[in-house]
């Protein structure tokens, strides 16, 4: 039996207030040693409020090769930026 | 894929990184981008690991419960160090197994410096001061590096490094206040240590062939003699502060140049050390294999133990 524990992902509030940011990886045997290991890891200090870890192997990446196809549709749309529209000086708080 | 089609991707590539754009895990980098960042991302985190052990053996037998829990949380510290490295160099595809295979059999290196042992008090206040001071200098220049989990994982360990060096200077000051069997042993640390620091900025310029495939990978942001000499230039005033010499005969300020000149660094030695025949080289890959062995009953049980919880929650909910 020559087995890893599997790689989490950690993810940390740093305060009430603020999302979850991605903090960095570890190994865990289950979900529960992922998170004490995360504390331990990733906030020594005061660093967090609140901790998701998940097992990296469930995380659907999209493929850097294809950001052609998957973002660039937005790049055209100028439209969805108020700069697009034209309105007289005078408008103000606008 | 066509030779002219790499060609392309790695002109792209280069160009990316000229911009100061980062390297992501997933995009597409040249094989060498991958295998040199795995070969330097591995051993420095191996570096802190093989860290620990110099000064973990100080723990039991500091001096005070303030210095204590300082040196615990320090070597606490490099421990979390070398965990955010590794994790950052599993991103280019080599596994964490893999990585101390690498390290226990001696095909991976870590810093020569740890090869040194801490024989007295002083050295744990010198070791913090000089080689955490040295670390830093290097690390500092990596916070900007191409590769991004690796920039995150500088940014991260510089913010936490600046307490390492400060306790130990705060120690080598005390002693070298104290009684003058005191002062003697942290002069005493202070010249057995002096020269493997300034050995850790690696070989002289001219003898560094990566250099300028470094510098282009922002693996490097300085050379290795500018890096030390940023080192001597800040730690000579130091040592004249608490009233340490410098154990440099041809140590001399240069007006010209605003620097210190210093002497030749026994490149004899360094390469004796850097081929696995320095003082503790045996000694620390032995403390590494053994806590790996031994510890592997335990990683096998956690393993099994939470294959058994999972079954459980399956079949509780059939």
């Amino acid at each position: 039996m020559k087995k890893e524990w599997p790689l989490w992902e950690v993810f940390v509030r740093s305060k009430n207030g603020l999302e979850h940011r991605h903090f960095g990886s570890l190994h865990a045997a289950d979900a529960e040693m992922a998170l004490e290991n995360a504390r331990d890891v990733y906030t020594r200090r005061n660093e967090g409020v609140s901790i998701w870890v998940v097992e990296s192997k469930n995380i659907t990446a999209s493929n850097p090769e294809h950001n052609a196809e998957l973002f660039e549709p937005a790049q055209d749309k100028v439209y969805r930026h108020p700069t697009f529209y034209d309105l007289p000086d005078e408008i103000k708080h606008m | 894929m066509s030779e002219a089609q790499i060609k392309s991707l790695e002109e792209e590539f280069e160009a990316r990184i000229a911009r100061d754009e980062k390297i992501e895990p997933k995009d597409w980098m040249p094989e060498k981008y991958r295998k040199t960042h795995i070969r330097q991302m591995s051993q420095h985190a191996h570096s802190e690991i093989v860290g620990m052990l110099p000064e973990g053996n100080w723990i039991s037998r500091a001096p005070s419960l303030r210095r204590k829990v300082a040196l615990l949380a320090k070597v606490q510290d490099e421990g979390g160090h070398g965990l955010y490295l590794y994790s950052a160099t599993e991103t280019l595809g080599i596994t964490r197994d893999e990585m101390f295979q690498q390290l226990h059999s001696g095909k991976a290196k870590y810093s020569s410096i740890f090869n040194y042992p801490a024989v007295t008090w002083a050295d744990i206040g010198a070791i913090g001061w000089l080689v955490d001071g040295a670390a830093i200098i290097n690390q500092v220049a990596l916070c900007g590096t191409s590769f991004g989990p690796y920039a995150r994982a500088m940014v991260r360990i510089c913010k936490e490094e600046s307490f390492h060096q400060r306790q130990g200077y705060e120690i080598t000051l005390k002693l070298a206040q104290g009684t003058p069997e005191q002062k003697a042993m942290a002069q005493d640390a202070l010249n057995r240590w002096w020269w493997p620091s300034l050995m850790m900025f690696g070989p002289k310029d001219d003898e560094s062939p990566n250099t300028a495939q470094s510098m282009k990978w922002k693996l490097k942001r300085k050379t290795n003699d500018e890096l030390r000499q940023q080192f001597v230039d800040q730690t000579v005033p130091q040592a004249e502060l608490i009233g340490l010499t410098i154990p440099d005969p041809e140590l001399k300020w240069n007006e010209e140049k605003q620097g210190y000149d210093f002497g030749e660094i026994d490149w004899d030695e360094f390469w004796q050390v850097v081929k696995g025949h320095g003082p503790c080289n045996k000694e620390r890959m032995k403390a590494r294999v053994s806590a790996w062995e031994n510890g592997e009953w335990v990683r096998d049980a956690a393993i099994v133990y939470a294959e058994k919880q999972q079954d459980k929650k399956l079949n509780k909910a059939v």
